[in-house]
């Protein structure tokens, strides 16, 4: 049943392009129908993993460690229900706003490769082969680059370019480790390596491929010194797809450095022998800081979100490099929370260019009494990154804090607290200018389309909602803690 | 000492190509020359791969009544996948840097960040 997760996106992406000779329109629907399926199969089978355990699908009945494998646990379902709910969103938002954001002709390409981008991250989600990881790695990262490319503006094609030099760094370093790690074990399957890997911590090849692995994954995850690519890609692509590469890109890349950290090497590997967790600690600690105050700086509203993802991003690979169960366990809401709001706060930003053509934060005087309901969602999301009690992000800071506690680094709570104020202030200048700055002409009300709208109000509105009501998320994540624990 | 660079002669080689290769994708300011540089740095991890695979004495991994040791063919079919990866990614770099051309006229990074910082200001 698993394999169809990542068939049929990638059929659908085939069918795109045939369907568009025809009629440019069928691109949506196929791109909808597509994702409502695999939606749908998503729930069934994270259902029936949660009841009987662990499923396993090996490909042309080879068992592994031969064959390849696709493996569907406690940890990669919470990651693949995320991200085919933004892509469900990302898909019905895409309709209206593509509009005036790509040329018409291309509009069935673009779904066809929006498919394979779907498949790509699905695939990095679900695969049990840690060379499968790697061809998945790239498959969604060429795609992200021709998506970033599809931009109507000049800037989006040296953005797309940086991201390709970039990226094609950080998954030739992963290719590497992979090589070292299979040079020493001879082995490929995820779940045999965390077998044979512990009788050769010591030996100098398996270190040194440990060291490109989470390298080439930081680049891919643009953790605060690698982050150069990131905010160009998200500003200057269409809406659509900042939205989706915000919510879905880095937190894969998030799921793959757990993956490689907790599930192929052992936790007394990352703390005890290789200084893993000291170092990344005080990276993720100057990403926090660092990407709330350059997001401080800037004048695009997109870039803005962009900067504020980098210091998410910070969150996320401290809870993961904090190496306990809560810091864990708070990383993993942290990935779900934070593809939910920034996908609708990008949503809201999208919107603004659609309707009235503005990008700058300055531009913005006077909006919420334009659109006083779009505006409404924007504050939630807004809080909800800020961390303010009863939305989603509080709970993740929470658990990340409690986490940083348990493990005494007890410098990261005032960090935490300085970078929550920071936000507060970006997210704050923004609603600032729209509600109270003048605004030159008419003030009649006029809000989103509907399909602009709809995508916007429901990720902002889980954002409440997992705010209030935490058992899935803290119970999804309990149990992806239980598969990497072992217990 | 010498033994032990040429015992290690692929590995050596890999290792320089490797540096050319990301000297060339940092430093060049033509587009066209950083993938070039893209090519030699991937090509290098190519090399690195297939000298993982020779077992001594080992003959090709083909079914022969006189061979006593194959050599692993893994790395090779996994370096064929690589391979193909890493054509897709160069194609995707060129049309890219066609389209720059259209919209810029020049392909010089230094002349992009120009043109691109005059359309800012404004």
């Amino acid at each position: 049943m698993i394999v169809y997760i990542v068939l049929i996106p990638l059929l659908s992406s085939l069918l795109t392009p045939i369907l568009g000779l025809i009629n440019r329109k069928t691109g949506f629907f196929v791109t909808l129908i597509n994702a409502i399926l695999t939606f749908t199969i998503i729930i069934y089978s994270t259902r029936k993993v949660y009841i009987y355990g662990p499923e396993r699908y090996f490909f042309g009945g080879f068992e592994p460690p031969y064959g390849i494998e696709y493996v569907l646990d406690g940890l990669n379902s919470v990651i693949i229900l995320i991200i085919a709910f933004i892509y469900l969103l990302s898909v019905l938002y895409s309709k209206k706003s593509l509009e005036k954001e790509i040329e018409q002709k291309r509009i069935s390409l673009f779904y066809c490769i929006m498919n394979l981008y779907f498949t790509g991250i699905l695939g990095i989600a679900i695969t049990g082969d840690i060379f499968n990881l790697y061809v998945f790695i790239e498959i969604a990262s060429l795609s992200a680059y021709t998506l970033i490319a599809m931009g109507l503006k000049r800037e989006s094609l040296m953005a797309s370019y940086n991201y390709l030099i970039i990226g094609t760094i950080g998954a030739t370093f992963v290719l590497i480790g992979i090589g070292y790690i299979f040079m020493a074990t001879g082995s490929l399957n995820m779940a045999d390596l965390k077998l044979r890997l512990p009788s050769l911590y010591h030996s100098k090849m398996v270190r040194t491929g440990f060291t490109f692995l989470t390298l080439g994954l930081m680049l891919k995850l643009a953790l605060f010194p690698l982050h150069i690519w990131l905010p160009n890609a998200y500003t200057y692509s269409p809406s659509t797809i900042s939205a989706l590469l915000a919510g879905t890109g880095t937190k894969v890349s998030a799921y793959a450095l757990i993956r490689i950290l907790y599930s192929v090497f052992t936790i007394d590997f990352d703390v005890n022998i290789i200084p893993f967790s000291k170092i990344f600690i005080f990276l993720s600690l100057i990403a926090i800081v660092m990407g709330s105050l350059l997001a401080l700086a800037q004048k695009n509203l997109k870039k803005m979100l962009a900067y504020s993802s980098i210091g998410q991003i910070g969150y996320i690979t401290l809870g993961i490099s904090l190496a306990n169960e809560s810091a864990l366990q708070g990383s993993i809401i942290h990935i779900f929370n934070h593809s939910l709001m920034k996908t609708a706060l990008f949503f809201i930003a999208g919107g603004f260019f659609y309707k009235q053509g503005i990008e700058n934060i300055q531009d913005l005087k006077g909006i919420a009494r334009k659109m006083p309901l779009t505006m409404s969602l924007f504050i939630i999301a807004g809080l909800s990154l800020v961390g303010v009690p009863f939305t989603a992000g509080f709970i993740s800071k929470w658990y990340i804090v409690i986490g940083a506690v348990e493990s005494k680094y007890y410098i990261v709570i005032p960090v935490i607290l300085l970078s929550s104020i920071l936000s507060l202030v970006y997210i704050w200048r923004v609603l600032e200018i729209s509600y109270f700055g003048e605004s030159n002409g008419n003030e009649h009300k006029e809000e989103l389309p509907v399909p602009l709208f709809f995508p916007a109000m429901i990720s902002s509105v889980l954002c409440i909602f997992f705010g209030i009501y935490t058992e899935l998320p803290v119970e999804l994540s309990k149990r992806a803690i239980e598969i990497l624990w072992g217990y | 000492m010498f033994d032990f660079i040429v015992s290690k002669y692929n590995y050596w080689i890999s290792i320089v190509l490797m540096m050319i290769g990301l000297y060339g994708m940092i430093a060049k300011k033509n587009l066209v020359k950083k993938i070039i540089g893209m090519n030699i740095f991937q090509v290098s991890v190519f090399l690195f791969y297939i000298s993982m695979g020779k077992i001594k004495g080992g003959t090709a991994p083909i079914y022969w009544e006189k061979a006593v040791i194959y050599d692993n063919p893994i790395p090779h079919v996994l370096i064929l996948t690589a391979i193909v990866v890493s054509i897709s990614t160069t194609a995707v770099a060129l049309a890219i840097i066609i389209l720059i051309y259209k919209k810029f006229g020049t392909i010089e990074e230094d002349k992009i960040l120009e043109l691109m910082e005059k359309e800012n200001r404004r």
